[in-house]
């Protein structure tokens, strides 16, 4: 067995499993703005905050946003243990990494149910 | 043949090198590399690398031969040769001792993590422990490893940790003792491989599968204890 303490679930599965779930949602997330897109081919920007004002879509977001910084920490936690070697570099990178994935979500939540 | 030769010798060269050797393949022949490597013994005796059993079973002359590992004894010079030239360099991913030997301790470290014996604790019979023929086909596939390294040291995943991924050859093995109905220390052997690095560094590019001499198929061992490890989780 291997310590690790940095990555995101409790286990090399729950990595595993999570970096899967996540990529499922943000798929499925894609092919719901894209289809919106090409749906209404004259967008304005009424109908498109209109979009984001039903309860249903901001939970799609926010549970896609979640995914996405999830899915990112894994994805970017595991190229940092393969190809940073120095042990305080690494860190650098990852603390860098969670912050602005931190950030992101945040800040993706204010959009979504700011003014 | 125009070969070029991996060489180092810690004692003498700061740094290794390429030697560029012309060799005279004897006509109508089709050599074994390691045939080959005897040859170039011959003209000089400081050539190293290592070599048992010449037919395939010991795994000792795991070979990187024109970019690809390999038994040498067992791979003829028609099956990898272009244009006359032979590029002949130790297992990737290894410490070099001199020229072609490696030093295969990092790969032994994984394969002794994985506890490659059977674990039973329960009363020993007086005889043996039978397993039904059915029980007994599982382990093929898995059980012909010869620890030859050919495919760990092809494994991307495996150079960039190869103290913490287990590699292909450790998990095949570690699989062949999971799935024998005569152990019983299958939950030990799943929470010991439970981690981000052990199983899961494992990406599939199946480089294992490409270069197994033995035809074996590693990322399908891999597959399976993964699917233990998540039905033990979900
Ligand atoms: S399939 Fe997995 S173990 Fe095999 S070479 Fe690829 S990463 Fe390594
Ligand atoms: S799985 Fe194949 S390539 Fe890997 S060590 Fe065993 S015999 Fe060699
Ligand atoms: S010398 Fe034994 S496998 Fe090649």
């Amino acid at each position: 067995m291997v310590t690790s303490v940095t990555n995101l679930g409790k286990s090399g599965v729950s990595d595993w499993l999570l970096q899967r779930v996540t990529a499922v949602i943000l798929a499925a997330y894609t092919v719901f703005i894209v289809g919106f897109l090409l749906l209404n081919p004259e967008l304005t920007f009424t109908q498109w905050s209109g979009l984001f004002e039903t309860t249903w879509v901001r939970i799609f977001s926010l549970l896609s946003l979640i995914s996405l910084g999830a899915h990112a920490w894994v994805g970017l936690w595991t190229v940092s243990t393969d190809y940073i070697k120095p042990t305080g570099l690494r860190f650098l990178f990852q603390a860098v990494v969670v912050i602005g994935l931190f950030v992101y979500v945040v800040w993706g939540i204010q959009i979504l149910w700011g003014a | 043949m125009q070969i070029s030769l991996y060489r180092y010798n810690p004692e003498t060269d700061s740094e290794p090198y390429m030697q560029n050797i012309d060799l005279e393949i004897p006509d109508g022949q089709d050599l074994m590399v390691l045939d080959v490597l005897h040859l170039l013994k011959e003209k000089d005796a400081g050539i190293t690398f290592r070599r048992s059993c010449r037919e395939g079973v010991c795994g000792s002359d795991g070979v990187n031969m024109n970019g690809a590992n390999g038994l040498a004894c067992i791979t003829p010079l028609s099956s990898i040769v272009k244009k006359d030239k032979l590029v002949l360099r130790p297992l990737p991913g290894l410490p070099v001792i001199r020229d072609l030997i490696v030093d295969m301790q990092p790969f032994y470290q994984q394969y002794e993590k994985i506890k490659p014996y059977l674990v039973n604790d329960t009363p020993a019979p007086s005889i043996e422990r039978l397993q039904t023929i059915e029980e007994r086909e599982k382990l093929d596939g898995l059980y012909e490893c010869i620890l030859c390294a050919c495919c760990s040291s092809a494994c991307p995943s495996f150079w960039w940790n190869p103290d913490k991924f287990v590699g292909p050859s450790g998990l095949i093995q570690a699989y062949r003792f999971l799935i024998d109905s005569r152990d019983t220390a299958t939950e030990d052997r799943l929470a010991n491989l439970d981690d981000p690095f052990s199983v899961f560094r494992c990406r599939g590019i199946m480089n294992c599968v490409t270069v197994c001499p033995k035809g074996l198929n590693p990322t399908r061992a891999i597959g399976h204890i993964r699917d233990m490890l998540l039905k033990r989780a979900i």
